[in-house]
């Protein structure tokens, strides 16, 4: 419980930096941020009363504890654009990006350990030469490339998914499911083809190992020590996949572009072209604190994999 | 033949190996290095010489020649303005060239003199490295496109907001080999004998990390191109009217369905530079020093 609170409050740091390089974002336009706002057909007037609407005129660490105030009671702001609260913006795009996230995260580890515990235990053989150009290739091709040439094949030459757009869980789980098929498995060749390659080069390395070799030595069969061999490697995977979680959410917000999916991906670049500053910064917060919250259960679970570590 | 003189015979297999034999058996012990290279010189050489190789203007439009597929005038048919698109794909091969060596230098040249900070100067180490860990929480495309979205798009400000995201990952790198480089005999006897840090980084630490550092510089060189292309096709990326792959893929995007094509080769010319690099960097790994193979 002790170890608990302090990798919380360890984090904190991590989310304070992030805070503070969230805020100077939007001080670092070379003009008048309120001018950038109110675009280019605004009247000085307009920039004016923006000006002391958006707090510019106080001084910048007044105006950042403000916000950090506002943060912390939980109001993430309004949006500019659309004068919803950002936090009503995000919940509505939630659904979504939480569903595409979830699924491709399972699709990963679901395919990758195995094919990297393939690959490993058959290091040097013709199957391992194929699994590793697949991992060289999906990480060469352009995310957006194979989501476009999914569409072609999967959706308008085999009519088998839908070309684009997203179906709410409530309207059916099997439109819901269709709908997500062609961005999750889009999403998670980048994700598969990173882990795969940790868990090829993790078991690799264990399966040197001295007990290893004793397993082996008493007649332990081939899948029981790998089974042996994966148990050892969980740690460095599991952190692969929380590392990974970067990778995931910016490639969300590609996905969700390609497939017209009306995520919060999309939500980011929809208010980058109305220079929706507010969603913008609140979209990066969030994504930020969720890699953060991510990797410290990733921390935690450790203990699961690997009983001798004690807190 | 007499043990005795079987001895020498077993020496000179290994010992005058490395003298006798060119350096191009060495490379041919690498594969992945020579075709990693040799596509990267192919598309580089494609590049530099698209001014005069490319059969059209790259931005001359043709009303009467939309979308048309590949035939014998335009290889790789036309787009939705009637462009070559050959012309452009060549041209376009400019942008993420530049960007991929411009990102990477940049990119190690900061990372090392914060990480080298961070590894050396004790009091600087915390804060060094919780900023970076700040960053390395914000997802490297969002805080370009974030970035893009306060400054001017040019192809310099491309260039800074991908390079941005980039620093932590050669900045963890750098203080990681610093803080074992710090500790051995010659670093200390330097400090010894009074020879002052920025000489001992100079003379002592940094020649000891150049390998890791040139093969960690080529998978930022890959990262950068894919996240270039992704920017511009997310239309924050270079500015729309400069023939770039990432921005020809952007306005191919709406005519999927019926011209295909106008992805296609922009595309596969990216993934072929990105393969190129991933390929370059595996192998230097592999090459210059195997233990390398989990850190990178």
């Amino acid at each position: 419980m002790g170890y608990l609170l302090r990798r919380l409050f360890a984090t904190l740091p991590v989310l304070a930096v992030v805070a503070v390089i969230v805020f100077l974002l939007i001080h670092l336009s070379p003009g008048d941020p309120a001018a950038l706002i109110a675009g280019d057909l605004a009247t000085g007037e307009d920039i004016a009363k923006l000006h002391t609407a958006l707090g510019l005129d106080q001084p910048l660490w007044k105006q950042f504890a403000l916000w950090i105030g506002r943060l912390a009671s939980g109001d993430l702001g309004t949006s500019i654009y659309t004068q919803v609260p950002v936090t009503e913006l995000l919940s509505q795009r939630l659904e979504p990006t939480f569903s595409i996230a979830a699924i491709t995260m399972l699709l990963t580890i679901v395919t990758a350990i195995p094919l990297g515990t393939l690959a490993a235990a058959t290091a040097g053989t013709w199957i391992d030469r194929c699994v590793m150009i697949f991992a060289v290739l999906a990480f060469s091709v352009p995310v957006f490339m194979v989501g476009y040439l999914l569409i072609y094949t999967f959706a308008v030459r085999l009519p088998w998914f839908p070309v684009q757009g997203y179906v709410h869980v409530a309207d059916g789980v099997g439109p819901w499911l269709r709908s997500l098929v062609l961005p999750c498995v889009n999403l998670a060749l980048v994700y598969i083809a990173l882990v795969t390659r940790m868990t090829r080069a993790t078991v690799l390395e264990i399966l040197h190992e001295d007990y290893i070799r004793t397993a082996r030595a008493k007649g332990l069969g081939a899948l029981a020590v790998l089974g042996h061999a994966l148990r050892n490697a969980a740690i460095p995977i599991a952190t692969t996949v929380g590392v990974g979680i970067a990778l995931l959410i910016g490639g969300v917000v590609v996905t969700e572009t390609v497939f017209a999916i009306p995520g919060i991906g999309r939500l980011v670049i929809d208010s980058v072209q109305r220079h929706d500053y507010p969603v913008i910064q609140s979209v990066l917060l969030v994504s930020a604190a969720t890699y953060v919250l991510i990797n410290l259960l990733i921390d935690l679970s450790y203990r699961l994999f690997d009983p001798r570590i004690r807190y | 033949m007499t043990p005795a003189s079987a001895i020498p015979t077993a020496d000179s297999g290994t010992e005058e190996r490395a003298f006798v034999v060119p350096r191009w058996r060495w490379l041919k012990k690498h594969p992945t290095l020579i075709v990693g290279l040799g596509l990267l010189s192919i598309v580089t050489v494609l590049s530099v010489a698209a001014p005069w190789i490319a059969p059209f203007d790259p931005q001359d439009i043709d009303p009467l020649a939309r979308i048309q597929p590949s035939s014998h005038e335009h290889w790789f048919g036309t787009d939705a303005l009637g462009r070559d698109v050959l012309s452009r794909a060549l041209w376009g091969g400019r942008v993420s060239l530049v960007v991929a060596f411009s990102v990477s230098m940049l990119a190690t040249v900061i990372g090392v003199l914060l990480g080298l900070t961070a590894g050396f100067v004790r009091r600087a180490d915390a804060i060094v490295m919780r900023f970076m860990d700040g960053l390395m929480a914000i997802p490297g495309i969002l805080l370009a496109v974030a970035l893009m979205a306060v400054i001017q798009a040019s192809l310099t400000t491309v260039i800074l907001a991908i390079t941005v995201p980039e620093i932590p990952r050669v900045v963890r790198l750098v203080r990681s080999l610093a803080l074992t480089l710090r500790e051995q005999l010659y670093v200390e006897a330097a400090h010894a004998v009074g020879t002052r840090l920025p000489t001992i980084l100079w003379r002592h630490v940094l020649p000891n990390m150049v390998a890791p550092l040139i093969v960690q510089a080529t998978f930022v060189a890959a990262a950068a191109v894919l996240t270039e292309a992704a920017l511009s096709f997310l239309g924050v990326g270079v500015p729309a009217q400069t023939p770039s792959w990432g921005n020809m893929m952007a306005e191919g995007r709406n005519f999927v369905v019926v011209a295909f094509h106008v992805i296609l080769y922009p595309g596969i010319l990216l993934a072929v530079t990105v393969l190129a690099i991933n390929l370059v960097g595996d192998g230097l790994r592999d090459a210059l020093d195997p233990r390398l193979a989990k850190q990178l």
